[in-house]
């Protein structure tokens, strides 16, 4: 049997109020761009329900798609059938027996929203149900913990028949709960971040320090080719990369080393707030872990985040390492922040950082130095790519595959 | 010229060997180097990676590239009774092996390990009954070609890897050196752990080749250094091969979507021909064949006397395996399928390309016929 439509069920969206359509629109942007490579697959966004119309291509393939799209509580495959008894009950039997194996069980679980066809949901159950028992011998009936789940629901325009419902990847679309700025330097962590994020609604856009020639191209490569992975989730992802060498510099000939990495720190997040400022953004995203290294813990978030008062989204706060490297294994950035490349947070990194640096010391520290021109300069010079998940970005090489 | 020597190696492909040149020229920079020379070798070794490992439908971090199918067969041996040691110290192969998985086999007897050669039928075949009743608590490794590179015989890989799910902790190597392009093997779905390939058989170059390894798969490496490809396989990298190995790859499964079909009509063409021919007896078995292979003896005539006549027509077979004709043996995956040793003397083997055409294999059985006809006036 053929399956001619998925029907996708939304989260949370459903209980969004007035902001339904807003969430709708999202999610039909995040399948269209998951869906991309079958072009001949349509979606038909509703209310309440999304549609995605196969025209023949492979189900499977696109239910694989499906699956990693965030703002999808379940879906399943369904064929749909014209309003009418006969139509109805053929359509059942061929879909079961195409599914029924020797000695299996069945329920049905009827909908109707409709209530002007014929047969109420009692009515269906008991219509269909026989109908069905006596068509295939050996079927049987658990209600409880049946094989074969057989949903009818019937709607306005049409009846749809289903018999698996799969799971979707649950959280909010992409986008519809606004923007915000991540910090991305290479390591395991802040793809991680963005991920989660990304999967409670936010857009994401990348901002990474570039500290020529104390950071590499390499390094410069290996953000780039993490932000493809993150791309792949909403099609494409803005990287921002800032000049940072001079900032750094200064640090170094400024601040006594002890407390250079805390200024560091709180330089990038100055920098990161006037990103999302030029960029209309709501929060900033980072990868810390409490108390995983000497920039995290509760005493130097302290001392750092006195720079802003821009919410500070830190999803990984109170995950361990292991949990979080079995995300990145799941999403497939490890493999790729693995790679052995200075970044701006490895370089430069004093013999014994302060764990419990004060802010009053910082402050102190910074008074003897205006950093505001040096920071207006890496503002002003900072490039921003638009990163796409797919591999044309080699194109350089294409001709020699 | 007719070149009918497939199985021993492939004329590159021009498009192949231009970009071995262009890499070499242009980007000769080693992968491991930081500066930008370096990177670049670096992104080219890794869409290549990327490549070959999307055309056999795997993940990039299960390809690594070797300089060859002995290479990678030795790796899957070798590298594994070496850390599995203490878990087991037996393995399973069959008795018609390339010599680089046979011979691997022999070393590690002699390292105290134990082997179950494997017999076949008299088709090359080996059962999976008996492989079954081979397997022991201390078995580690299993390693079977998926094509018999003498006769063209298509072992029951499926059946093996459907076999082992029951047996989680051995390991399951498939030499699929003679295979690629020409029969489907479903390395994820077919639980394969280890799978060898070779450029040069895929109108790519001598010295490239690739193992999977199937992820969460470990291996000892064979050799030591500057521990490239994640450690298994030190030296530095071949991005020019692999490079032109990925291009290979991607030509050849292009090609075999429709050069296949007629792949399969010049097979049986040839095998309705040969028959056709006084005193020919075809030993590649009609079913469970691979498309590219036919194996012959003309009786009376030795093998090697048929081949340089042949050659004087402009036509190129092969006594046995391209590999251990140097030993004048008669072919060891004949005596084992039955064949009697005069037979196997005379043994000939004809491996197709997708390149050849439907004419070159019309010449090529006059060709055939004409020399059977000389030899039999002079050699009776």
């Amino acid at each position: 049997m053929e399956y001619e439509r998925i029907l996708i069920r939304y989260g949370e969206i459903s209980t969004k109020g007035r902001n339904r359509n807003k969430f709708v629109d999202k999610l039909k942007k995040s399948v269209r761009i998951a869906l991309a490579p079958f072009p001949n697959v349509k979606v038909e966004a509703g209310r309440d329900r999304m549609y995605v119309l196969l025209n023949g291509e492979a189900c499977e393939e696109v239910i694989d798609k499906l699956e990693n799209i965030f703002g999808i509580q379940s879906f399943s495959p369904a064929i749909k059938v014209e309003r009418g008894l006969e139509e109805l009950k053929q359509s059942s039997l061929e879909l079961v027996r195409s599914l029924y194996r020797d000695g299996q069980t069945f329920k049905i679980t009827p909908k109707r929203s409709d209530k002007s066809f014929e047969l109420d949901t009692d009515g269906i159950n008991h219509t269909i149900g026989g109908y069905l028992l006596q068509n295939i011998p050996g079927l049987k009936v658990n209600v409880k913990n049946p094989d074969i789940n057989l949903r009818i629901e019937v709607r306005k325009e049409a009846i749809y028949l289903s018999c698996q419902t799969i799971q979707g990847a649950g959280g909010l679309p992409v986008g519809s709960s606004g923007k915000a700025m991540l910090m991305l330097s290479g390591g395991i962590d802040s793809p991680v971040a963005a991920y989660m994020a990304m999967k409670r609604g936010v857009e994401v856009e990348a901002v990474h320090f570039f500290s020529p020639p104390f950071t590499s191209e390499r390094a410069k490569e290996k953000v780039i080719d993490l932000s493809k992975k993150l791309a792949e989730i909403y099609g494409s992802l803005k990287l921002h990369i800032v000049p940072f060498t001079n900032i750094q510099q200064t640090i170094r000939e400024q601040i006594p080393e002890n407390y250079s990495m805390t200024s560091t720190r709180r330089m990038m997040l100055r920098i990161t707030d006037e990103i999302r400022k030029k960029h209309e953004g709501l929060a900033i995203i980072t990868g810390e872990s409490l108390g995983q290294v000497a920039s995290q813990t509760l005493e130097s978030m302290f001392a750092i985040n006195e720079v802003t008062n821009t919410p500070i989204l830190r999803p990984l706060i109170t995950m361990d390492k292991t949990d979080i490297i079995k995300i990145a294994q799941e999403i497939d950035t490890l493999e790729i922040s693995n790679r052995p490349f200075e970044d701006c947070c490895t370089i430069f990194v004093p013999s014994s950082p302060k764990t419990k640096p004060k802010r009053e010391k910082v402050q102190h520290f910074e008074s003897f130095f205006d950093f505001e021109p040096l920071i207006h300069e890496a503002v002003q010079g900072t490039e921003t790519i638009v990163v796409k998940p797919d591999q044309k970005q080699h194109s350089e090489f294409s001709e020699l595959f | 010229m007719i070149y009918l020597d497939n199985s021993a190696t492939t004329k590159p492909f021009k498009e192949v060997l231009d970009s071995f040149v262009t890499v070499s020229s242009e980007y000769y920079g080693n992968p491991s180097s930081l500066h930008n020379m370096g990177a670049q070798a670096e992104k080219l070794l890794s869409q290549a990676r990327e490549q070959v490992s999307k055309l056999l439908k795997v993940k990039p971090s299960e390809i690594y590239f070797t300089s060859g199918g002995t290479e990678g067969n030795n790796l899957a041996i070798k590298g594994t009774a070496l850390l599995h040691k203490n878990k087991g110290r037996h393995l399973i192969t069959s008795s018609v092996e390339h010599p680089s998985v046979r011979s691997a086999m022999e070393q590690l007897e002699q390292e105290g390990f134990e082997i179950t050669y494997l017999p076949v039928d008299r088709y090359g075949r080996i059962s999976v009954a008996d492989l079954e009743s081979a397997i022991r608590k201390d078995t580690i490794l299993i390693s079977i070609m998926h094509v018999n590179n003498e006769v063209g015989t298509v072992q029951p890989i499926e059946e093996i890897g459907d076999l082992l799910k029951k047996y989680p902790t051995i390991l399951f190597h498939v030499d699929a050196v003679q295979s690629i392009g020409k029969i489907p093997l479903l390395l994820k779905e077919g639980r394969v752990d280890f799978c060898s390939i070779s450029g040069h058989k895929f109108h790519g170059l001598k010295g490239t080749g690739a193992l999977y390894i199937r992820e969460g798969t470990r291996l000892a490496p064979l050799f030591s250094g500057g521990n490239q490809e994640r450690k298994l396989r030190s030296g530095t990298e071949n991005v020019a091969g692999a490079v032109a190995m990925a291009k290979a790859l991607r030509m050849t499964l292009t090609k075999a979507e429709t050069g296949l079909v007629r792949m399969k009509k010049i097979q049986s063409m040839l095998r309705n021909g040969l028959t056709e021919i006084e005193d020919v007896q075809i030993h590649t078995p009609h079913e469970h064949a691979a498309p590219h292979i036919i194996n012959f003896s003309l009786k009376g005539i030795k093998s090697e006397v048929f081949i340089h006549s042949l050659e004087q027509k402009g036509i190129y077979v092969s006594t046995t395996s391209a590999c251990s004709s140097k030993k004048k043996s008669p072919s060891k995956t004949l005596l084992e399928m039955g064949v009697p040793e005069t037979l196997a003397e005379s043994a000939v083997r004809i491996s197709l390309s997708f390149e050849n055409s439907i004419e070159e294999a019309i010449t090529a059985l006059e060709g055939f016929k004409e020399s059977a006809d000389q030899l039999r006036k002079v050699m009776k």
